[in-house]
């Protein structure tokens, strides 16, 4: 099939689903068309095929596409200034073949776990439209899980890839904070931002990941290691890895289903080592600190002049931010270096942890509570319990959708890798994978 | 903490930071402000080596 007749095929297939997913908040068609009838005439000429040749892809909306406004989930954003060019990552997709073919919903300024928007509406989960898709990035998560794009870049500050990868049932990968560059894209938590992949099988997501490494001088974060590519290791297999299960604060609260995917995923990899990460609920405490006043002072100047246009659940935590005494900040920073070397010691012992990605399935829209073992809780506030204290300190993470026999939702778990190992647990999802225990379910569509 | 210091503290720090607050905003945020020092204070109640430092992002 032509790049052009791929692109037709995916916008038809936009135009038939969206209204109802709502994953997308602009979609840039001519641009598709044209980068995609460029690939066909420069392939009919003789160039060789590039690794992501024809794929089409999307963006979650806070990532720039040169010609739009970069909205970040806001009503405020519409006011700037359009893009004057893409974001890196875009570039460097599209120089390996891929196509752009539009811009995502998310939760407002990336603050979200739900995927819901009061300005642009929620993204839908693809397996049930009346459950959330999850957040922040609900449209990549939906758009992919939806099967409208085979391929999304989403931001995890504290679980906004790995949980719509959990509630859409695709696969997800944050990398090593640093890994991939930022540049081109609106921040939330500098400390904590990582732009990474979604797509619906581990082929696409390593090609995605291997076009997207390298050193970017537009990003002060972004490590300047040479790549690593892992496109050529996806096969290679488990063997010799050890690899131990979470337990303690990684399993309170979940749910049965959530534990036996978790359990089936262990017992698939043949991981039977229990480990506990040490004071993991008050990593998950400093990153919850660290995010809500960090992301206050970023916009600080807007709560000022711009507090009645923000989404309420985001500006009334914002200014709740605002107000936490520095020393508090500070001490949480500190933490975070102290339990990184804690957590370092234990990857001596092994090469990947599992963890669940969320304590439970995509919920129903608008549900605010959340039964967390037995207890009431907020529900946004506490979706993110599994992945805030692994993103806290940057380590990669592969998001790996599971059904279980006789379930009707899907659900993630997380194969987790000391810092720059990647490559790793790529193979371990790609071992699942093709094992049959992995995969991104089809959306029931009319 | 007692709601009538959080009250307090919510009034006299977004006068001094300059947020306008509207009054129905404030449940919210009070409820936000308690959860967000709750959370604060367990990792105050960690105690910490005098050489813990945080992992700076800048290189010069």
């Amino acid at each position: 099939m032509s790049a052009l007749a791929r692109i037709e095929a995916t916008l038809a297939r936009i135009a038939e689903r969206d209204p109802v997913l709502n994953a997308f908040t602009a979609i840039t068609a001519e641009r598709a068309r044209a980068r995609a009838a460029e690939l066909d005439a420069s392939r009919a000429a003789g160039r060789a095929a590039l690794p992501l040749e024809g794929m089409p892809f999307a963006v979650k909306n806070l990532i720039d596409i040169a010609g739009l406004p970069t909205l970040a989930g806001s009503k405020i954003n519409r006011d700037r200034a359009a893009a004057t060019q893409d974001a890196t990552l875009i570039t460097r997709l599209e120089a390996a073949g891929a196509v752009l073919v539009g811009a995502l919903n998310m939760g407002e300024y990336a603050y979200d776990f739900t995927g819901e928007n009061v300005h642009d509406g929620a993204s839908r989960n693809p397996h049930d439209h009346s459950r959330m898709a999850g957040g922040s990035s609900g449209g990549s998560g939906s758009a992919v899980g939806g099967d409208l794009v085979p391929l999304a870049l989403g931001s995890d500050t504290n679980g906004s890839i790995r949980v719509p990868s959990s509630f859409c049932g695709i696969f997800g990968l944050k990398p090593t904070y640093g890994r991939l560059s930022r540049a081109g894209s609106f921040p939330f938590v500098a400390s904590l931002d990582h732009l990474g992949p979604f797509a619906r099988n581990v082929a696409d997501l390593a090609a995605a990941y291997d076009a997207m490494q390298g050193a970017d001088a537009g990003d002060a974060a972004c490590t300047d290691r040479a790549p690593d590519l892992v496109g050529a290791d996806l096969g290679k297999g488990i063997a010799g890895l050890k690899i131990g299960v979470l337990g303690g604060y990684f399993r309170d609260g979940a749910t049965a289903a959530v534990l036996a995917t978790l359990d089936h995923v262990a017992q698939s990899l043949g991981a039977t080592q229990r480990l506990e990460l040490p004071e993991a609920a008050r990593a998950r405490a400093a990153a919850y600190v660290i995010t809500c006043t960090e992301g206050a002072a970023l916009h600080l100047d807007r709560l000022r002049t711009r507090g009645a246009d923000f989404d309420p659940a985001v500006r009334d935590r914002l200014i709740a931010g605002a107000l936490v005494p520095a020393a508090l900040v500070a001490k949480a920073q500190n933490f975070r270096r102290w339990y990184h070397d804690q957590v370092l010691r234990v990857f001596e012992g092994v090469d990947l942890l599992l963890a669940p990605a969320t304590p439970c399935t995509a919920p129903m829209l608008g549900q605010t509570e959340l039964d967390l073992g037995g207890k009431k809780v907020p529900l946004r506030a506490n979706i993110g319990i599994y992945t805030q204290p692994i993103s806290f300190i940057g380590l990669p993470v592969v998001a790996v959708p599971v059904t279980l026999p006789g379930a009707s939702l899907p659900v993630a778990v997380q194969i987790i890798a000391a810092p720059w190992h990647e490559d790793v647990a790529l193979r371990a999802a790609a071992y699942l994978e093709a094992a049959g225990v992995a995969r991104a379910p089809q959306p029931r569509w009319p | 903490m007692a709601d009538d210091s959080l009250d307090q503290m919510i009034a006299a720090g977004t006068a001094l930071l300059g947020i306008p607050v509207q009054p129905e905003w404030l449940p919210a945020i009070r409820a936000n402000l308690e959860v967000s020092l709750t959370l604060a204070q367990l990792v105050d109640g960690f105690a910490l080596p005098d050489e813990a430092e945080p992992t700076p992002v800048y290189v010069p």
